[in-house]
């Protein structure tokens, strides 16, 4: 287990690039902490699998370099970097047993056979393949293989992490919450530093202690989920995560107000006078509709009843935004207001976020 | 539902019946008439009933044609297979080269038997030939005509040029349906070489080169112009294949009965072989699909 530190990394898949547009991944510094489980979130596209192949050594990097617990492994040979890799679809040895294709990792590395032989048997007890072991592994359905291939990746006991490139996409809906539980309680229990890639928010927030979004090229923002929440530190964040998106408005930022179209929206905090495209998020989760004829002039288009809450899409200034009430909560015929709850606005200018004065960066 | 009875409707498969009957039946059964009649000319024919097959099955020359033929088919599938397989492991993967690969290997299976036949006949002769005249002049004693080893040699090494081609087509069509994920997985679990190849490549393959094996096997099995084309059969009958000796035997010396018996033991030969290969592979999809 390992710390892994990028260093000033970027990459492009052209020979030449010339703008930044022509990185798939644009210049990044980060450390990913020893033991942490780290979800990689982003849309199909934004350079989260370039940087997950860039750890693993799949790929080598056009500049920048990658430390292991500071040593320089940007050249090194993916074999060296002893990770392990599960991939989007399974990867499985068809023509060997599901007991040698759990043991081919250790097997390769010349571990002793009774080792082997201990440690496999651990690992198909916790992905509950222990019935199947002696079959041969074609012909087992997808999520047995994906299975197989998540035992192969924590086989090894020392690996410096553990990469995960959208493991799940391919499994049943009801077997997801079952192996994401456990890769998170085989996370408590032996310490590897994680880092699960996936575009499902919902898989993200769950299995991970930190968050990293990702957005064209870019990380965006590392956080908790509670902070991903509460602070998007880029409108794109905010959109991404959360069901439905936070709302954004244009407005004119100045001291503690803000002007959205002709109204008056108090803002709970000090943004002096931000420059560039100035906005206002709010979360649907912090607006309300009302009847009082103070807020936002808003119009309602439909209702979605998720079970839990409901969704209330509004057409508010030519912009269609979303409002969750509580489930049992009735919609006035005449609520053609929007209120927003002044401490959950956050201000953006040109798409990242503005701290308002006195808060901490 | 009710369907409507309309014998009529009989007809509407009249021209797939006519069709094949031309085409296979009528044909087959020319051959099924002359192997159980024989005849002293005129035209005339009488009933020999199973004497032809009985002839047959005692000729020593038939036993040695199937012999060499048997022998033949095993070399070339030995040599091919392998041969192609390496070659397809070897071809780039993409980009410019990979193209002018593919069609640098299509160029032999393109080209027509006798040309090929042609081609290598010329190309080993001691006096014109450019390989010929250059292992004469090495001092290598060389002569496909004369020597029964040589003409072996030339043989093969003319099928191999000519068809080890689409084994590695195949082979190479194989490999590029394996995603690049299981190369990257296998780098991450430190398989060597070996494994790689022994656990991914080839089971991946495994269903191209059953068909490749399969084409290979069927065709050299009835290979005839080529080798006719080079040695017709010679020298002496070291080089006579089964087809060569059926067409020696049914045009050459108008031997109709036996050449029709022959012929129809040939077929059983290739059709129960044919069941042998389609019975292992049903067996081997039956295995992928427990």
């Amino acid at each position: 287990m390992a710390k892994i530190t990028l260093d000033n990394l970027a990459h492009s898949y052209l020979k030449n690039p010339k703008s930044e547009d022509d990185y798939a991944l644009k210049e990044l510094n980060h450390d990913w902490v020893d033991g942490e489980a780290y979800a990689l979130l982003g849309s199909s596209g934004c350079g989260k699998s370039t940087l997950l192949n860039i750890i693993s050594g799949l790929l080598q990097p056009s500049q920048g370099r990658i430390l292991f617990d500071g040593k320089d492994v940007t050249h090194a040979p993916t074999a060296e970097r002893n990770i392990a890799q599960v991939f989007q679809f399974p990867v499985v040895y068809d023509t060997m047993t599901v007991r040698e294709n759990l043991a081919f990792p250790l097997r390769n590395r010349g571990a002793d056979a009774s080792y082997i032989e201990a440690r496999v048997n651990q690992i198909a007890a916790m992905i509950g393949m222990e019935a199947e072991l002696g079959r041969k592994a074609r012909g087992l359905t997808a999520d047995a293989k994906q299975k197989i291939s998540l035992g192969r990746g924590m086989v090894r006991e020392d690996v410096n992490a553990l990469l995960f490139d959208e493991p799940l996409t391919v499994i049943d809906p009801h077997m997801k919450w079952e192996l994401r539980t456990q890769l998170k309680s085989l996370h408590h229990e032996f310490g590897h530093t994680m880092i699960y890639v996936t575009h499902d928010q919902t898989e993200a927030l769950t299995f991970a202690d930190k968050v990293v979004v990702m957005f064209d090229g870019r990380v965006v923002q590392i956080g908790t989920p509670q902070e991903l929440f509460e602070r998007p530190a880029h409108t794109f964040v905010g959109y991404f995560i959360g069901s439905p998106g936070m709302n954004v408005m244009d407005a004119k930022v100045s001291g503690r107000t803000a002007t959205v179209g002709d109204v008056t929206v108090d803002l709970g905090a000090d943004y002096a006078m931000p420059k560039g495209h100035v906005q206002l998020g709010v979360r649907p989760e912090f607006m309300q509709l009302t009847s009082d004829r103070s807020g936002l002039p808003a119009r309602v288009r439909r209702v979605e009843d998720v079970g839990r809450h409901k969704i209330v899409r509004l057409e508010v200034m030519g912009k269609e935004m979303a409002v969750i009430m509580a489930e049992g909560s009735e919609i006035a015929t005449d609520a053609n207001y929007v209120q927003l709850k002044a401490d959950a606005i956050n201000v953006y200018a040109n798409d990242w976020r503005v701290a308002p004065m006195g808060e901490s960066a | 539902m009710n369907k409507t009875v309309n014998q009529k409707a009989w007809f509407l498969i009249l021209p797939v019946l006519v069709l094949v009957a031309f085409s296979a039946v009528i044909p087959l059964m020319t051959v099924v008439n002359y192997s159980v009649q024989d005849t002293f000319g005129n035209n005339k024919f009488f009933w020999a009933g199973l004497e032809w097959f009985d002839e047959m099955l005692h000729s020593q020359r038939m036993w040695d044609a199937l012999g060499r033929q048997l022998i033949f088919s095993a070399i070339i599938l030995a040599i091919e297979v392998p041969l192609g397989i390496f070659v397809a492991l070897n071809m780039p993967k993409k980009g410019f080269w990979a193209s002018f690969c593919l069609v640098l290997m299509s160029l032999p299976l393109l080209i027509p038997w006798n040309v090929v036949g042609t081609i290598w006949q010329i190309f080993g002769r001691v006096d014109i030939g450019l390989l010929g005249y250059f292992l004469a002049k090495i001092g290598v004693d060389y002569n496909y005509t004369q020597n029964i080893l040589d003409a072996w040699i030339t043989v093969i090494v003319m099928d191999v040029w000519h068809w080890t081609s689409l084994v590695a087509l195949l082979a190479y069509a194989g490999l590029q349906s394996i995603p690049d994920a299981y190369y990257q997985a296998a780098k991450i679990d430190q398989a060597s070489r070996w494994a790689v190849f022994r656990y991914i490549e080839l089971p991946k393959m495994a269903g191209v080169l059953m068909i490749a094996i399969l084409l290979r096997f069927m065709d050299s099995f009835m290979i005839y112009t080529e080798p006719f084309v080079v040695t017709g059969g010679g020298p002496g009958n070291a080089t006579t294949f089964l087809s060569i000796d059926l067409v020696k035997m049914a045009i050459g010396q108008f031997d109709l009965g036996p050449a029709a018996a022959f012929s129809l033991m040939y077929n059983l030969i290739v059709l129960s072989i044919c069941w042998v290969f389609y019975t292992v592979m049903t067996q081997m999809d039956k295995r992928d699909g427990v």
